[in-house]
């Protein structure tokens, strides 16, 4: 059950990070953002904001042109 | 947070599609919680003025795509450069690519530092009252101080 939700779908790079980053400022530890994409480098990119920025990755998953994630706010 | 990662950049160029580089990589280090700087010099001082018109020419640009083949003597006719900027504004709106004015605002929104340099602002006869607020004014010697500590330096 995510917290809070992100609408990134026909945004391009580097928003739907950016978006993310914002959304995950005005949230608590440990709670749950779930985004939905359109852009295919978002895949590769939640995985590198994730990995370097210490928030965990979920749930990553494609419906067919939809990409959808949940991160865990660290 | 500790041992915050530095990025530090000099942007020198002021078309359309140069000012997105410096741009997107500042807004998404500041992202990855880096510690941005960029240092305008030269044409790259052109995206901080307040009322920037940036333009893009497929004249002298042999790689950028266009939707029909020009030649050369046709792109380098009147209006051409408007023509071209406009189409590409467009194009971009339509794929969701942020806007350099959008760029920009969230770059300043995420504290990422501008450093104009002060002998270009001098030799294109730039006043500060042009440029951006919040813009600090310095030299060669400044960017070294930001860049000898910096984990990553980029030139564009």
């Amino acid at each position: 059950m995510a917290d809070q939700t992100l609408d990134a779908k026909g945004l391009n790079c580097p928003l739907p990070i950016l978006r993310a980053k914002k959304a995950l400022k005005e949230m608590a530890p440990g709670q749950i953002l779930a985004i939905e994409a359109t852009d295919p480098g978002s895949a590769k990119d939640f995985e590198s904001f994730c990995s370097q920025t210490g928030n965990e990755l979920v749930k990553a998953s494609e419906n067919g042109k939809v990409f959808y994630y949940e991160i865990r706010k660290v | 947070m500790a041992n915050t990662k530095k990025l530090a950049i000099i942007a020198t160029k002021g078309t359309l599609d140069f000012a997105y580089p410096p741009l997107i990589l500042a807004t998404t280090a500041a992202a990855l919680d880096y510690d941005v700087t960029i240092f305008w010099t030269f044409y790259g001082l052109q995206v901080l003025k307040k009322e920037r018109n940036l333009k893009i020419s497929p004249l002298g640009n042999p790689a950028m795509p266009m939707p029909v083949p020009m030649p050369v003597f046709v792109q380098m006719l009147p209006g051409m450069e408007s023509m071209a900027t406009i189409m590409m504004k467009q194009k971009m709106a339509g794929k969701g690519v942020a806007s350099i004015d959008d760029l920009l605002e969230m770059a300043l929104e995420s504290d990422v530092k501008m450093i104009a340099c002060q002998m270009t602002v001098d030799l294109f006869d730039f006043k500060h009252e042009e440029l951006i607020d919040g813009v600090e004014y310095a030299g060669a010697a400044r960017f070294f101080e930001v860049a000898q500590d910096a984990d990553i330096t980029l030139f564009i």
